[in-house]
C-alpha cells in the first residue's frame, strides 16, 4: 500500500530512534533537569517544524506563528481550569479551533505577497495578543493560574510532569512525521512548487489557494496543542508570555539555523538553538546579551550561509541526503 | 462634545509625529524595497541620543535635534552596509530577517546597558489654551517640527541632485546606474535618510511622552499601519496617514480603556492591508 510506502525510507526510522530516545532516557536516569530541559527543546522543535510547513514549503514567511501556541494555549487552559475538560481533550479542542480560525483568516491574509504577508501574521498576532488583554473572561491582562487540582486528573502534580512530557514528546514526534510525511506526498510537491514560483504551480494546475489554506491551518494545529501543554504545565499562562513575539522569530531563527525545507535541519536548529539560549540565560557573561548573540548570529546566517546547517552538510556529505532529510 | 474636538485635535497632533516615523520606513521600503524591522531601534536611538545629549550638555531639546538628525543618517548609513546591502534583490525574507537581526542587536544592547526603566526628558513650554482646553506646547511644537520637516524632505527629493537620485534609484535601479548614478551610494544615503527621520521623530516623542528602550516597538507597529494607510513609498501618504491614526486614537480614547486602542489598530491593519494592498490614499485619491 502507497501509504505504507513511508516505513521502507529511512528517514523514519531515524525520527521514530530520536522520539524513543528523547521518551526513554530521561525515565532511565530519572534526570529532571534532563527532563526539563528535553521538553523545552521538544516544544521549539514542534514549534519550529510546523513553521516550517510555511517557511520552506509554500514560501509564505509567517512571523507571528506564536498566535498559535498562545491560543491554543488560552483555550486550552480554559477549558481545563474554567470548564473541567481532561487536558487531553482539551488540548484536542483547542488544536482544533485554532486550526480552524487559522484556515478561515488564511482565505483572506493568503492573498498577500512576501512581505506584506508577513506584516500581516505580525498583525495578527499583535492583534489577538491586544484583545486577550483586554479580555476579562480570560483574565485580561494578569491572566490565568491553575489550581493544583487541575493536575489530579493526571495522577497529582509529580507525575502530571512526567505525563505531559510524554504526551509533548508524541507531539514532536507526530509533528517531525507530518513534516515528512508531507514532504514526500503530492501535497508536498504541490506546496513546494507554491513555494518556488506561485504563479507557475497555479498555471500548472496545483490549487493554490486550497492547498495555502490548508497548510497555513495544518500549521496551526500541533503548535496549539502543544501550547495547551506547555501552559498548563507552567499552571499560569498570561498574554505577554502567550503571544511573544520574540519567540516567533526565535523560531524562524531556528529554522534558518538548522537549513529551511528540510525536517531534520530544522529539528537540529531548534535543538542546539534552545541549547544556546539556555547556556546564554544562565552564564554569567552572556546574561543581558542572549538577544545580542542572536541577532548577531541570524544576521551571520542570512549572511553568509542562508541554506543552514544542513544545506552544508547535505553539500559535503551527499550520501546524508537520504538518510536525513 | 467639545472634549471630543480637543482629543481629535491632540490626536492629529501627535499622529502627525506617528506620520514622520512612518516617512522614513516608507522612504526605505519604496526606494529598495526593503521592510525595516530595525525601524523600532532607530526612533529609541532617537529618544536616548536626545536623553543623553540634553543630560550632557544641558541644551534646550529643541536645539538638539539637528543632531538627531546627523546621528541618525550615520546610523543609517552604518545599518546599511552591515545588514542590508547584500540583502538587495534577494528574497524579501533574507532583508526582513537581517533588519530584525539588528533590530535585536540593537535593542539587547541598549536593554544592557539601560535595562527597562522609563526615562524622561524634561521640556517645559507653555501650552494653548483654548476654550477650557490646554494643547501642551510640546504636541504643537512636534506637529509644527513635523510639518518643517516634510516640507524640507519635499523639497529636497524634488529639486536637489541627490534628491532626484534617489528617486531615480526607486523608479528603476538598472536604468539609473546606466546613466551613471552611484547606486550602492545613493541606497546607502537614502537609508540613511530614513533612518535620520526615524531618529528625529523618536526625539521628538522624547519629548512628548516617557519612554524605554523596549518603546520602540509599539511605535515601529504604529510606523507599519500608517505606511500601510498610505501607501508604501509615498511620503506624503505616509504624513497623511499618520494623522489619520492620530486622529482615529483621539476619537476613540474618550469612549474606551487605552488599552483597546491597540485592538482597533491592528484589526484595521489587516483590513487595509487585505482590502487595499496599494494604501487608503491611493485607493481614495486613484493615483496609479
Amino acid at each position: 500500500m502507497a501509504a505504507l510506502d513511508i516505513l521502507r525510507r529511512p528517514f523514519f526510522w531515524v525520527i521514530v530512534t530520536a522520539t524513543a530516545a528523547f521518551a526513554i532516557v530521561p525515565v532511565t536516569t530519572g534526570d529532571v533537569e534532563l527532563r526539563e530541559g528535553l521538553v523545552l527543546a521538544a516544544i521549539y522543535i514542534v514549534l519550529a517544524s510546523n513553521l516550517n510547513l510555511m517557511i520552506g514549503y509554500a514560501g509564505y514567511v509567517n512571523f507571528g506563528s506564536i498566535v498559535f501556541f498562545g491560543l491554543g494555549g488560552y483555550i486550552g487552559v480554559y477549558l481545563i481550569s474554567s470548564l473541567h475538560w481532561h487536558p487531553l481533550a482539551a488540548s484536542v479542542a483547542a488544536g482544533v479551533v485554532v486550526s480552524a480560525l487559522a484556515m478561515l483568516l488564511g482565505l483572506g491574509i493568503l492573498r498577500l505577497r512576501g512581505p506584506y504577508f508577513a506584516l500581516a501574521t505580525i498583525g495578527v498576532n499583535e492583534a489577538v495578543q491586544a484583545f486577550v488583554s483586554n479580555f476579562t473572561p480570560w483574565g485580561g491582562a494578569s491572566g490565568i493560574y491553575i489550581s493544583i487540582d487541575s493536575f489530579r486528573s493526571l495522577g497529582g502534580p509529580g507525575p502530571a510532569l512526567w505525563v505531559i512530557y510524554f504526551i509533548l514528546v508524541a507531539i514532536m514526534g507526530v509533528s517531525l512525521l507530518l513534516a515528512y510525511g508531507i514532504k514526500i506526498s503530492k501535497f508536498g510537491l504541490g506546496l513546494l512548487a507554491i513555494g518556488q514560483n506561485e504563479d507557475a504551480a497555479a498555471v500548472l494546475g496545483v490549487p493554490t489557494p486550497l492547498y495555502k489554506a490548508a497548510i497555513y491551518g495544518i500549521s496551526a494545529f500541533l503548535p496549539a496543542m502543544a501550547g495547551c501543554f506547555y501552559f498548563f504545565k507552567s499552571a499560569f499562562i498570561q498574554p505577554v508570555d502567550a503571544f511573544d513575539l520574540g519567540l516567533s522569530v526565535e523560531a524562524i531563527v531556528m529554522i534558518m539555523l538548522g537549513g529551511q525545507g528540510t525536517v531534520s535541519g530544522v529539528a537540529l536548529g531548534a535543538f542546539f538553538y534552545e541549547e544556546l539560549r539556555g547556556w546564554l540565560l544562565t552564564s554569567e557573561s552572556f546574561a543581558h546579551f542572549q538577544l545580542v548573540v542572536s541577532g548577531a548570529l541570524l544576521l551571520l546566517i542570512v549572511t553568509f550561509a542562508p541554506s543552514g546547517l544542513m544545506g552544508w552538510i547535505h553539500r559535503r556529505w551527499p550520501a546524508t541526503r537520504r538518510l536525513l532529510e | 462634545m467639545s472634549g471630543l474636538l480637543a482629543s481629535i485635535v491632540d490626536g492629529i497632533l501627535v499622529g502627525s509625529v506617528y506620520g514622520m516615523a512612518a516617512m522614513g520606513l516608507t522612504l526605505i521600503w519604496g526606494v529598495m524595497d526593503v521592510i525595516n524591522l530595525s525601524h523600532g531601534a532607530l526612533i529609541v536611538g532617537g529618544m536616548f541620543a536626545l536623553y543623553l545629549i540634553a543630560a550632557a550638555l544641558g541644551l534646550s531639546a529643541y536645539a538638539i535635534l539637528p543632531s538627531a538628525v546627523v546621528i541618525g543618517f550615520g546610523a543609517g548609513v552604518v545599518l546599511y552596509w552591515l545588514a542590508v546591502h547584500r540583502m538587495i534583490g534577494r528574497a524579501p525574507l533574507m532583508s526582513l530577517l537581517s533588519t530584525f537581526a539588528a533590530n535585536l542587536v540593537l535593542i539587547g544592547i541598549g536593554t544592557a546597558l539601560w535595562g527597562t526603566v522609563l526615562f524622561n526628558v524634561p521640556v517645559s513650554l507653555p501650552g494653548l489654551r483654548l476654550g477650557g482646553y490646554t494643547f501642551p506646547g510640546t504636541h504643537l511644537m512636534a506637529a509644527a517640527l513635523t510639518g518643517f520637516v516634510a516640507v524640507v524632505l519635499y523639497l529636497f527629493m524634488q529639486h536637489t541632485r541627490p534628491g532626484k537620485a534617489i528617486r531615480a534609484v526607486a523608479g528603476n535601479r538598472v536604468a539609473a546606474e546606466l546613466v551613471g548614478i552611484p547606486t550602492r551610494r545613493v541606497l546607502a544615503s537614502a537609508f540613511g535618510l530614513g533612518a535620520a527621520l526615524a531618529c528625529v521623530s523618536g526625539a521628538l516623542i522624547a519629548t512628548m511622552f516617557p519612554f524605554t528602550v523596549l518603546s520602540g516597538d509599539a511605535y515601529q507597529l504604529k510606523s507599519f499601519v500608517v505606511t500601510v494607510l498610505g501607501g508604501l513609498g509615498n511620503p506624503a501618504g505616509a504624513l497623511l496617514g499618520g494623522v489619520a491614526l492620530g486622529l482615529l486614537e483621539g476619537l476613540v480614547t474618550p469612549f474606551m480603556p487605552v488599552s483597546w486602542t491597540s485592538v482597533i489598530e491592528f484589526v484595521l491593519f489587516i483590513i487595509v492591508l487585505v482590502a487595499f494592498p496599494r494604501g487608503l490614499f491611493n485607493f481614495v485619491f486613484r493615483r496609479s
